[in-house]
């Protein structure tokens, strides 16, 4: 339960650490963008995302596994879209067939091809979520999203609470672990069973976690009006954010990725032959 | 000179059950003021008056002249009179040490530059300093709860309410936020209300009040209090350890003086003989 890498900060101080938010976050967007631009069977377009990712994770000083592990939470997304498009893509060339199932090496081209794209998606999200502090993924949204306060949309607000899910995540797991750990010495079982009746068995953890969950924020809401909590008005920021040459550096670094990506898309055959 | 008056006091959370019934007492500047009770007595509902989280039915709470009837005072009174809660995970906003230290300050619109002295000054008068900037789901209860007590000093208050803060840790966390706390009263002189249900912890206040059934039954100097032995057992309060001992000690023919209270000052009568 307490593995889940997804979210969690890797405190460093780093280069990558000390880049703004902001900047971070977009960079992110386009770093995604790029995978997606990446266009099917280039797999040398994914090498230099590939790249990217590894650089990345250099100048952060994240350790690979830490890095690594975010895929773990999404390991059976990945290959179920993987099983189906090995067996059940029938275009091209017929490599095994055997009863409904048949294997082509366009199926296998495109599972290998989905497999990068998700992968390094999520492993660029990743080194987000690693370098960054939720509160500082908060602020640079909230100050991202500033321009929205024009229609009216309650940006602050937003931000506030995407940041307490965020410093409760935590918190929520290890109650969870807790309550399994009380269902189980009450003789529950969780572990034997066809799916329905685990997710069954599970409803007696949902229900506690959801009426602790209630309690909590009551405590919590308590807590901030006792520290004179009145919403954004004349609200100030302790966190200034400050552009340096270190988010000059990685702006260069992502626009070099996507130029080289459309350079790839351009020219592909011309490299490869 | 006096900074928080309550007179006649009465709450009612449902308008048929009476949390607080006809309450009244003062608190000096620079006291350290224990209350007293059982579950239900009425102590929380008291924290909850005291810094206008609540306002009273009937009668008047008064802040440093400011009454919590009126609207107006509300942060005014919130800003002087700091309250930590008993559960330490639900009172911590942020996911940084230093960022939740600095939502107080932030709410009150304090400029950046001394936010980051207030921060400075909070995490060193609880010895937290070298956390600033960690994330408190590593640190130990009695640790969050000195964050919880910085974030609430940043807001450099007159009054630290403490309502039942120490129930959640064990003793050793325990130990932590009293001396804490005491230091806080002696060396800085803040005033202190300390809400608990545990004896040994009113030793340290130069007043304890008694409440029992949300009625105000017995107060005075902690000597006074726990002579009225009877008066204690008879609502469910127990005589701190310490006390108990050399009382029995007495009973047996060891020459002791009376108003034993702690353990360290036993350890010296008993050394003497």
């Amino acid at each position: 339960m307490k593995d889940v890498s997804f979210g969690q900060y890797y405190p460093a101080t780093s280069f990558a650490h000390k880049m703004d938010a902001r900047i971070k976050i977009l960079i992110i967007i386009a770093y995604i963008v790029a995978v997606f631009l990446v266009q099917p069977f280039h797999f040398l377009g994914f090498l230099a995302c590939l790249v990217f990712v590894i650089v990345s994770t250099i100048v952060a000083k994240v350790p690979f596994m830490r890095v690594l592990k975010s895929i773990k939470g999404i390991l059976f997304f990945i290959v179920l879209s993987a099983v189906l498009q090995i067996f059940f893509n029938a275009n091209g060339k017929v490599l095994l067939s055997w009863s409904f199932i048949t294997i082509t090496d366009q199926g296998l081209l495109n599972a290998g091809f989905l497999i990068a794209r998700i992968t390094l998606v999520v492993l660029g999200a990743s080194l987000l979520t690693l370098t960054t502090s939720p509160v500082e993924i908060a602020d640079g949204l909230e100050s991202l999203m500033t321009p929205l306060k024009w229609i009216k949309f309650p940006v602050h607000e937003f931000a506030l609470i995407m940041s307490i899910a965020l410093r409760f995540i935590p918190t929520l797991l290890d109650e969870t672990d807790r309550i399994i750990k009380a269902q189980k010495a009450r003789g529950a079982d969780f572990e034997s069973g066809n799916i329905f009746k685990r997710i069954r068995a599970l409803i007696p953890v949902l229900i506690p976690l959801l009426i602790g969950s209630f309690r909590r924020a009551d405590e919590l809401a308590d807590a901030m009006d006792a520290r004179c909590y009145a919403g954004s008005k004349k609200r100030t920021k302790y966190k200034k954010q400050t552009l340096t040459f270190r988010d000059v550096i990685g702006v260069l670094f992502i626009a070099g990725l996507i130029v080289g990506i459309v350079f790839l898309n351009k020219f592909y055959l011309f490299l490869v032959i | 000179m006096q900074i928080i008056s309550v007179e006649n006091v009465s709450y009612s959370y449902d308008k048929q059950n009476m949390a607080i019934k006809n309450v009244s007492f003062s608190v000096q500047r620079g006291e350290y003021v224990s209350i007293i009770g059982h579950n239900g007595s009425g102590k929380s509902t008291i924290a909850r008056l005291l810094n206008a989280l609540i306002k009273p039915d009937e009668g008047e709470v008064t802040v440093d002249g400011l009454s919590s009837l009126d609207k107006k005072n509300l942060f005014e009174i919130r800003k002087r009179v700091g309250v930590v809660f008993q559960n330490p995970d639900n009172q911590l906003v942020a996911s940084i040490v230093e960022d939740d230290v600095a939502f107080g300050p932030e709410n009150l619109g304090v400029p950046r530059e001394e936010i980051g002295e207030r921060i400075e000054f909070a995490l060193s008068a609880v010895g937290m300093t070298e956390f600033r900037k960690s994330s408190p789901v590593r640190l130990s209860g009695g640790q969050k709860q000195r964050i919880a007590i910085a974030g609430v000093l940043a807001l450099k208050p007159d009054v630290l309410v403490l309502d039942e803060s120490t129930a959640m840790l064990d003793p050793r966390g325990r130990k932590e936020v009293l001396d804490v706390v005491e230091k806080l009263n002696k060396e800085q002189g803040v005033t202190v209300i300390s809400i608990t249900h545990y004896m040994e912890e009113t030793v340290r206040a130069d007043r304890v009040l008694v409440m029992d059934g949300g009625e105000l039954i017995l107060q005075g100097c902690p000597q006074e209090i726990f002579a009225k032995k009877d008066v204690l057992t008879a609502i469910g309060l127990e005589i701190p350890p310490a006390m108990r001992i050399a009382e029995k000690l007495v009973a047996r023919g060891v020459p002791l003086p009376s108003g034993i209270l702690t353990e360290e000052r036993l350890g010296e009568e008993l050394c003497k003989l």
